[in-house]
């Protein structure tokens, strides 16, 4: 069993360590998770489901909370804008 | 203290609505507000601004005030989030279908546009509805404000032509007087009760709570392009007596999604009930089943001051009251947004004697001291 798994994070492949979570995918590929309604770009901030800064667009569904997800293979990400 | 022309307790949609009416008379216009501005029904409900038909004077009210809805909607500020989104009563199937061409037919004869949706056309203007459904009708000029927003905006433009706002509770309201928590007394040729459920000052209003829960998603914008509302909203809606919920969601400027909708009588609670948002979000998902995927963000409850014809109170109070300095504006249930400016002007062409643009009789208070008229309302 490969010990990494292999994501699309904003049409670009990442592979990372089994057992990462989606929010610290985005973070290792300096991809936002999402972007602010004034523009900012944003990622985790509190890493425990709480705070929504690392909404995202996971497998086609938005607002995911990132940092409560692990990467599965094949899974697509995007920036929630 | 000079005496006031009017004074009006409470400052909903309707209440400011009628202050800026009384105002560009110029006359002299007090606003009493024991709460928060637009803080009551106002806040709480969906802001459509929708054409109902459940009888030919609710038909009558609500194509007139939209119609005011529509003339201003170019000036409004940004902040009231005027938008003519268009209304699409969704069909589920054949009996509801027939529903839709009787209505095409009612409301074209009533000078209301709509448009009958195939099956097909539906889902183009509404992806995201589940295929399988008979159709619907599209009133393209219904709209959708922020009726908060609405009703400050309509606040501040009485201000500006000189009316006053005291924020204080109405203790009393009678003969011209009205006396607040604090000990003032201000005196006034007319009161105008637009109090929405809270009865108080006269106790005889004849005013049911209402009760509704409404929930709003995260954003999700191209999700939605319309006010979508079930046709089977008609026979939950006509119901005066059981609890019911129906398929009503609305898309705001955010992207959010405004849903609704439940009814329920003999509930004063506002605590939002986990049962009832169930009820609620598994409906919404038998039309929307996309919806199981967004976030909800915030849910919360509202009363709509029923009246038992489903007509509001528009007038003067006398039959419920002998004091004839006494008017009503209340009893709109979910249509106080959409009624409010026309509200106002009957009211105002009521005072001064004047002609309305529509027949304002069904809508005068006496009219719920007459009981041998409510058995065919």
């Amino acid at each position: 069993m490969p010990d990494t798994v292999s994501v699309t994070i904003n049409g670009v492949t990442s592979h990372v360590d089994r057992g990462t979570t989606v929010a610290a995918a985005m973070l290792l590929a300096g991809q936002p998770t999402r972007i602010s309604v004034n523009g900012a770009q944003r990622t985790a901030l509190c890493g425990m489901g709480v705070c929504f800064e690392c909404r995202a667009v996971v497998n086609g569904i938005a607002h995911r909370r990132t940092c409560q997800l692990l990467c599965e293979p094949g899974m697509t990400l995007e920036t929630n804008r | 203290m000079k005496p006031f022309d009017v004074l009006i307790i409470g400052a909903g949609i309707v209440g400011s609505a009628v202050a800026r009416e009384c105002a560009l008379l110029g006359w002299r216009v007090g606003v009493i507000e024991g709460g928060t501005l637009a803080g009551g029904a106002t806040a709480a409900g969906m802001g459509h601004v929708v054409v109902m038909d459940d009888s030919p004077a609710q038909l009558a009210l609500t194509a007139y005030s939209r119609s005011l809805w529509l003339q201003e909607a170019v000036t409004l500020p940004k902040s009231v989030e005027y938008e003519s989104r268009g209304t699409i009563w969704v069909a589920a199937d054949d009996e509801e279908m027939s529903e839709v061409h009787s209505r095409h037919k009612l409301y074209g004869s009533a000078g209301i546009a709509t448009e009958v949706l195939t099956p097909e056309q539906l889902a183009v203007e509404e992806p995201n509805l589940r295929r399988g459904l008979a159709g619907g009708l599209l009133v393209p000029e219904d709209g959708v404000v922020y009726p908060p927003a609405a009703a400050n905006f309509y606040l501040s433009e009485a201000r500006r032509l000189g009316a006053e706002v005291f924020m204080g509770r109405a203790v009393s309201a009678s003969q011209g007087r009205v006396n607040l928590a604090d000990g003032t007394t201000l005196i006034a040729a007319r009161i105008v009760l637009a109090v929405g459920t809270d009865c108080d000052l006269l106790p005889t209003l004849p005013i049911q709570k209402r009760k509704g829960h409404l929930v709003i998603t995260d954003r999700y914008p191209g999700f939605l392009h319309h006010q979508l509302v079930e046709l089977g909203y008609l026979k939950s809606a006509h119901q005066v007596t059981e609890d019911s919920v129906a398929f009503n969601i609305q898309p705001r400027q955010t992207g959010q999604l405004l849903l609704g909708s439940s009814r329920q009588y003999g509930n004063e609670e506002p605590t939002a009930e986990a049962d009832v948002l169930r009820d609620m979000i598994e409906r919404a998902k038998e039309y929307m089943p996309g919806l199981k995927d967004l976030s909800v963000l915030r849910a919360w409850t509202g009363f709509r001051a029923a009246t038992v014809d489903k007509l509001p109170l528009i007038g003067p109070a006398l039959g419920l009251s002998d004091d004839s300095s006494l008017w009503l504006a209340i009893g709109f249930e979910g249509l106080g947004i959409t009624n409010a400016p026309a509200a106002a002007r009957l009211l105002v062409d009521n005072m001064l004697g004047r002609e309305s643009a529509i027949d304002s009789a069904p809508y005068l208070p006496a009219r719920v001291m007459e009981p041998a008229r409510l058995v065919h309302a």
